[in-house]
């Protein structure tokens, strides 16, 4: 509670419009001590009077009676019936909840019917019909708002209650043969009035409104008594003569409506738990770069080059280092894996080098990405989307995800045509068919229109490559495309994507897990931990000699069919938090192997010939393996 | 698709139920007699009792209530005895109106509601952002029928930009310019209120959509950020959005009757409300079921939007 109260506080508007509010509740709650005029007494000598005359300070109403004590009775009442209001509707709203939701079955079904039918009406129908029957006046109604509003009470404690009525405390209560009322008022009503309080609170404000509109109809509150509302309805009518009797109760009733909004956005915003990490941030159409080294050097190593690339996450004061400093190349045709465990910092590699990293939270710190030479981490937003798709192509996870739901996968595909040329209407479906032709999707002249939900896992993987071959691009990042597919389908994507990039020499940098994945497809390796290279090298080179003893247990954690008695072995504990690595070599905790100097300085990584590690002692001398 | 829309006009027929079963319980609910009320406390006895046989009163509730129920279904509401004239076709003439306001007022705030949301969704934290909020908090806070007075003193008796009320002019042609004239400002101060909180709910559909995987594939394939916005992330969010345009229609419905009396606007709100200070119980009556089961068929009209454009729904 008291964290609650201190997020609010934090929240300045909300703040500010508890101040306002509680401002106008001391006003009206002290308005019959304080030294007014009589809010009735008409004196038709002195109608009219402006504001800031002589023995009035709003000045006088059509009849010359003082504004200003009109306005702090009005207020008085207005703010007395809305609340009145509220606790009529709450109270109602939250028994009809309560047994509905408490008894269940056939009882809640005929109540959420009936609740249902009212909600059917536009709000004012209702009031009015209710108006009509029981004859204007202020009572009346705050009876009609009231009833209006019961609905909306007893649907949401409704909900509430149900989940409560089958949770253990309810069932020992009713066990140790507690009546039912006395089960609903003991366990379930202190449960539910925080529910009730806060929908309250929420809803104050409309209802304050909703009594002043039936006063300013005539229906609400009759002269002489005013409130609010009925005071504004009888100076419409010398609105144009003299808006100050307008103004007056009109803004009155903006201030109060508005400072209670205030405060339940900020009740709101306070309990929505999503808000306070700032997990509603939007990503921006590129990840923002901060770099603040020098830009290192072009070597020309390949087509694609990413040099000490620096990637963090900045969280709530926290800065997640989840790329530190990752180097790798990849030439034309070539296939390079970059494999790791979940958070080693493999996908945001990848995801950086178009500039894919969601941000905020995401932050390129450092380093460089080449295409062709040039740099693409600074490169302005025009270029980098002119290339995303058309240089570099991906393909992502969970192909149910990553494919709009709403849009036929034809129309997905020409999309990313269409995004870099334009595409006739005719060519543009044939377009569409060949790409699915060329990722074996059968009959695709019919599944063209289809839309994702549609279609397989496996298929929807398929249009996702068949997208990211739309432009024929020269590099196709494929961030883990087969994990969320079943074993035979998997080979098939993985057959599919060999054949793909043997017939057009694609490059592709494949992100896995799964070393046996890399053995069917890639070239070369690079092997991730705690967003850094700990190793790389040639396919074959690696799996005969893993040199760093975190390569050596992940190929341990691969079945191998038919591959003997081996044992299968799981890695324990869990990789290290990115935002504070520990000194010298990350993965020393979960290593067997590790000694004293394993957790002192900087380690490097160490290259001799094709392969290179990031290792003080490993499992075979590099030396020895690179020969 | 056919299919889908019989279906959801046969389940709409229970709640259609359910309305006149409330409005007539209402009803039920007025104190004395009926007739008693409609011809005044100096009728003679004879003539209440004649009235209340006329009007069915004389027989149990629940007869009473399949009486007026068979009627309505044969366009038959009564007589408004205030105006001497059969309450549907004062109810239809009125509605012409309403519908023409409050439709206005509704295009207004879907188009301008959706828009600012993804503006300001697509600036979170920008200063775009910011005086968007700020401006959708004044308008959800701002009574409409002070704000319509307000409008009036500004743009029609300072500026003269607007006639001060009405929908046709007094003298001169009932031509489309006239009624647009005569439109504007109504519309706008209905449409105000239901614009905010459009805004911010299409604000944080928006904000829940770009997060999601299929909006950095579409970024991946190289779509415009525009392309991305409206595009992608907007069609995704409308399936939000649109339930709450429902919803919003009931509230502009429900503004109307406010701003009809200030902009003194020949609607069914301001027919509802000079009925029930006339004691018109018929009029009452008839126009409150009329406009509820209008809003019933809206909404129908609603979900079956939503299933054209989310092709998940089961048609």
């Amino acid at each position: 509670m008291t964290g609650f109260l201190k997020l609010l506080a934090r929240n300045r508007l909300a703040l500010a419009g508890a101040i306002v509010m509680a401002l106008v509740i001391l006003l009206a709650l002290v308005t019959p001590i304080l030294p007014l005029a009589d809010p009735d007494v008409t004196d038709t000598a002195n109608r009219f009077r402006l504001p800031f005359s002589e023995g009035a300070l709003l000045g006088t109403d059509h009849l010359g009676r003082d504004m200003l004590s009109r306005l702090l009775w009005g207020t008085r009442l207005s703010l007395a019936v809305g609340f009145a209001a509220a606790i009529v509707a709450a109270t109602i709203g939250a028994a009809i909840g309560i047994i509905s939701g408490y008894y269940g079955g056939r009882v809640d079904n005929v109540i959420m019917r009936g609740v249902d039918m009212l909600m059917a009406f536009p709000y004012i129908l209702l009031a009015l019909a209710i108006v009509a029957a029981l004859g204007p006046g202020l009572l009346n109604a705050l009876i009609a708002v009231a009833a209006v509003n019961v609905p909306f009470f007893a649907r949401n404690i409704r909900g509430i209650t149900v989940g409560l009525a089958h949770k253990e405390f309810v069932d020992a209560a009713r066990l140790a043969g507690l009546t039912n009322a006395r089960i609903i008022l003991t366990e379930i009503l202190p449960n539910v009035i925080p529910v009730i309080v806060i929908a309250m609170s929420t809803t104050i404000g409309w209802m304050i409104l909703e009594t002043a509109g039936l006063s300013f109809l005539g229906l609400g509150s009759q002269p002489p008594q005013a409130d609010l509302g009925s005071m504004l309805g009888e100076a419409r009518s010398a609105l144009i003569t003299n808006p100050h009797t307008s103004v007056v109760p009109g803004v009155m009733i903006l201030i109060i409506v508005m400072s209670i909004n205030l405060l339940g956005d900020g009740v709101r915003d306070a309990l929505d738990p999503r808000l306070k990490s700032g997990a509603l941030s939007r990503p921006m159409a590129a990840t923002r770069v901060d770099r603040r080294a020098p830009v290192p050097e072009a070597i020309g190593a390949g087509l694609l080059e990413v040099q000490n690339l620096q990637t963090e996450f900045h969280v709530r004061g926290r800065n997640y280092r989840a790329v530190g400093g990752v180097s790798l190349h990849v030439k034309p045709g070539e296939c390079l894996g970059i494999i790791g465990e979940s958070g080693s910092g493999k996908s945001v590699t990848a995801l950086s080098v178009m500039g894919l990293v969601a941000s905020p939270p995401g932050v390129i710190a450092g380093g460089a990405v080449r295409y062709d030479g040039k740099d693409l981490i600074g490169a302005p937003y025009r270029r980098l989307r002119e290339m995303r798709g058309r240089n570099v192509a991906y393909i992502f996870q969970d192909p149910l995800a990553t494919l709009h739901p709403l849009y036929r996968v034809g129309d997905q595909l020409i999309e990313a045509i269409r995004a870099h040329r334009p595409i006739g209407k005719q060519e543009d479906r044939t377009k569409a068919i060949e790409l699915l032709k060329a990722v074996r999707i059968p009959n695709p002249e019919k599944r063209v229109s289809d839309y994702p939900h549609e279609m397989s896992g496996g298929m929807r993987q398929r249009v996702g490559i068949a997208m990211a071959l739309a432009n024929d691009p020269d590099i196709i990042i494929a961030d883990e495309p087969t994990t969320a597919l079943d074993v035979t389908v998997q080979a098939q994507i993985l057959s599919l994507l060999d054949d793909l990039r043997r017939s057009r020499g694609l490059a592709i940098v494949f992100i896995t897990h799964d070393f046996g994945v890399v053995a069917q497809l890639c070239d070369r390796v690079a092997v991730m931990y705690a967003g850094r290279i700990v190793e790389e090298g040639p396919t074959r080179g690696m799996l005969e000699t893993p040199l760093h003893p975190y390569t050596a247990r992940l190929m341990a954690c691969v079945p191998e069919l038919g591959g003997g008695k081996r044992r299968l072995e799981a890695i324990p504990g869990l990789p290290p938090v990115v935002d504070r690595l520990p000194e010298g070599c990350a993965f020393a905790d979960r290593c067997t192997k590790a000694r004293e100097d394993c957790r002192v300085g900087e380690i490097h990584l160490e290259r001799e010939g094709a392969r290179a590690v990031r290792c003080i002692h490993p499992e075979t001398p590099l030396r020895e393996a690179a020969e | 698709m056919g299919s889908y829309i019989v279906k959801r006009l046969l389940s709409a027929i229970p709640v259609l139920l359910g309305i006149t079963v409330i409005v007539f319980l209402i009803m039920a609910m007025i104190p004395g007699d009926p007739a008693t009320a409609i011809l005044g406390s100096y009728a003679t006895p004879d003539n209440v009792e004649k009235l209340n046989r006329d009007l069915g009163l004389d027989k149990p509730l629940v007869q009473q209530y399949f009486i007026w129920l068979g009627n309505m279904l044969t366009g038959d509401f009564g007589t408004s005895f205030a105006l001497n004239r059969p309450v549907i076709d004062e109810v239809l003439e009125r509605f012409n109106g309403t519908l023409v306001l409050a439709g206005t007022a509704f295009v207004l705030c879907s188009i301008f509601g959706v828009i600012a949301g993804v503006v300001s969704a697509a600036n979170q934290y920008g200063s775009g952002d910011k005086i968007i909020t700020f401006a959708v908090l004044l308008g959800i806070s701002i009574p409409s029928f002070f704000l319509g007075m307000m409008m009036i003193l500004f743009f029609a008796v300072n500026l003269r930009w607007f006639p001060v009320s009405g929908m046709w002019p007094i003298y001169g042609a009932r031509d489309l310019s006239a009624l647009i004239s005569h439109l504007t400002l109504p519309a706008i101060a209905l449409a105000v209120v239901a614009t905010g909180v459009i805004a911010r709910l299409s604000r944080s559909a928006m904000l829940e959509v770009l997060r999601q995987d299929f909006i950095r594939t579409a970024r991946a394939k190289g779509v415009h950020e525009r392309g991305v916005i409206w595009r992608h992330a907007l069609k995704a969010a409308m399936v939000s959005i649109i339930p709450v345009l429902g919803i919003q229609a009931g509230f502009v419905l429900s503004g109307a009757v406010y701003i009809e009396i200030v902009f003194q606007w020949p609607g069914v709100g301001r027919m509802l409300v000079d009925a029930i200070l006339k004691r018109d119980i018929l009029l009452v009556q008839g126009g409150v079921v009329f406009v509820a089961a209008c809003y019933v068929l809206f909404n129908i009209a609603v979900d079956v939007a939503q299933s054209l454009l989310d092709p998940r729904i089961k048609t």
